[in-house]
């Protein structure tokens, strides 16, 4: 019989993840919108003294709600967005009140962004962006002029060239992980995941559930193992980890309370009971007991 | 059979904007555009490629705001939708820069020459009202055919102006010059009132069609600024009996008349 080798043990807490992240860090989130989003890690995050942080994100409510807390220095994203309310309310707050920094990309860009700094070279070119206000507005975005003959004979094209998006660290949500941070997406869309985990000097994963690796055969093909471990420094078992955003196949966006979250964050007072009932705590379980008592609740006032 | 509505009227002028794409990713945003598409591809453009909104591009022809997507327990996500190709997020971006793709994107703004905005009103820096953000926009638009659909016809809309620039137009597309705006075009604006397109000289937008029971004056008047007007305005042409048929089936709940009333 062929032997296996032991993998290393990466598991870690929630807290443990923060503790190993700075103020002033540039943190890439994965996940998409309000779709797969490493909520468990963003609240311990949000627990903790760290701020002054740059996020690179295809926003959701990890963006809205670290903007809130006041842990942004600035954002660069394709979008900030909850999906199925269009603008992240808290989001939008920030950019009328002038109070963060950001650079709003064109969404492609964004990829080649991390796909540059996972390929290690200082920038990626690409004609998106050529002729919008995302060049005229951006202060990090340049062109370069192609050292090659244009088209035809033409002059050599002009084009942009889209910054490394270099991450300290990257904070991710997958379906199924190893102890080792083998991890395996089982939704319709990897979303771009893989890319921060190569664009970061640390990444970490916190996963639905921490399987044996022989087991993550058992709930997909091996085409859902987009994750190596060599990218991964530490993974966290956060059994709905992702919520409110979906996780699917495991569970769907709780629309419910994401619209309960979308509603507290219009005004400074609801948003005061929000946060202290369901953010301010001591821990990921403590979070997960609130969010029940509340669907209790909401069960008991439909009958 | 009963009238048709102006909100079939507008479908059918969506489909008409991708007549004689053939065999590329025609990828509509939101209802009305998505059932254009989709009657577009049940008539006279059999060839489309059409996504199913999240992550495949699909035969199934799902009706607007349907998620095909069901959820079993320790398994892959399955979809209850004939798959082609699967085409998550990454790879669209692959696909787009590749150019095979017409997109038909909505507008908060559009100017004379087709520039697009959808990111803010107001100064960027400090937004009046924060919208989208620039999303694809820049990407989509000097990489590959792109349209817009404006529900709501009016000089709010139909600026002189627009605050931002995501999706680029006609005058900064020249700007470029020949080569790096090779791919860009503006094909139509489709609205709940008339069809605009950009071939004239200068590629200003000029009144294609106006839809049964719209003069020339309410759209001129509904216009921000000045539209090239030919001589002789045609009425945008109704569906079909046929046509019909085919949107009451692809949208059995009505959705497009929340959208365009009338």
């Amino acid at each position: 019989m062929t032997s296996v080798s032991e993998v290393p043990d990466k598991r870690m807490t929630p807290d443990e993840v923060v503790a190993r992240l700075r103020s002033g860090m540039t943190i890439g989130i994965g996940g998409w919108g309000s779709r797969r989003k490493p909520m468990a890690l963003i609240r311990a995050l949000l627990r903790s003294d760290v701020d002054d942080l740059t996020v690179v994100s295809y926003g959701g409510p990890d963006v809205g709600l670290l903007c809130a807390a006041g842990k942004v220095r600035k954002v660069v994203s394709g979008f900030v967005s909850l999906d199925s309310i269009p603008l992240e309310p808290h989001y939008r707050a920030a950019r009328q009140a002038g109070s963060v920094e950001v650079a709003e990309w064109d969404e492609g860009m964004l990829l080649l962004g991390l796909m540059a700094a996972a390929w290690r070279v200082p920038f990626l070119p690409t004609r998106a962006g050529l002729g919008s206000d995302v060049l005229t507005l951006m202060d990090d975005l340049r062109t370069v002029t192609s050292p090659y003959p244009g088209p035809d004979g033409s002059a050599p094209e002009e084009l942009v060239a889209v910054p490394a998006l270099e991450l300290d660290a990257a904070l991710l949500h997958q379906n199924r992980a190893d102890r080792a941070g083998n991890a395996q997406f089982l939704g319709p869309d990897p979303y771009m995941d893989e890319w921060y985990a190569m664009a970061a000097a640390e990444t970490f994963v916190s996963c639905e559930r921490i399987v044996d690796t022989a087991d993550l055969a058992a709930s997909g093909t091996f085409h859902t193992q987009r994750i190596s471990r060599m990218h991964v420094t530490g993974v966290v078992e956060a059994p709905n980890g992702a919520h409110f955003t979906e996780c699917p196949p495991d569970y769907d966006r709780d629309e419910a309370f994401q619209k309960a979250y979308a509603t507290a964050a219009s005004d400074p007072e609801a948003w005061a009971a929000f946060s202290a009932r369901f953010l301010e705590l001591d821990s990921e379980a403590a979070y997960q007991e609130a969010v029940a008592a509340w669907r209790a609740e909401q069960q008991e006032g439909a009958k | 059979m009963s009238e048709p509505t102006r909100a079939d009227i507008c479908v059918v002028a969506v489909a008409e904007t991708f007549r004689g794409d053939g065999e590329i990713l025609c990828n509509p945003i939101g209802t009305t555009p998505m059932l254009g598409g989709r009657l577009a591809r049940a008539t006279f453009e059999p060839a489309l490629v059409m996504t199913d909104g999240y992550a495949t591009f699909t035969a199934s022809n799902l009706a607007p705001g349907v998620d095909p997507y069901r959820s079993d327990g320790d398994r892959p996500v399955g979809v209850d939708a004939v798959v082609e190709t699967w085409n998550p997020y990454p790879q669209m971006f692959t696909v787009l820069w590749n150019g095979k793709r017409h997109v038909m994107m909505g507008a908060t703004q559009v100017d004379r020459y087709g520039n697009q905005n959808i990111a803010c009103i107001g100064e960027w820096r400090q937004p009046r009202a924060q919208l989208l953000g620039f999303r694809g926009a820049p990407g989509n638009t000097i990489n590959h055919t792109t349209s817009y659909w404006v529900p709501n016809h009016s000089p709010k809309v139909l600026v002189e102006q627009v605050s931002v620039v995501t999706g680029v137009g006609y005058d900064r597309a020249a700007e470029l010059g020949p080569v790096a705006s090779r791919f860009h075009e503006i094909r139509r604006v489709v609205t709940n009132l008339a069809v605009l397109d950009f071939e004239t000289p200068d590629h200003r937008m000029r009144l294609r069609s106006v839809h049964p029971g719209v003069t020339v004056d309410e759209v001129v008047e509904a216009t921000g600024f000045e539209l090239v007007v030919p001589d002789d305005v045609p009425e945008s042409r109704p569906p079909t009996p046929e046509e019909l048929e085919i949107i009451a089936a692809l949208d059995p709940s009505g959705l497009r008349l929340r959208e365009v009333a009338g």
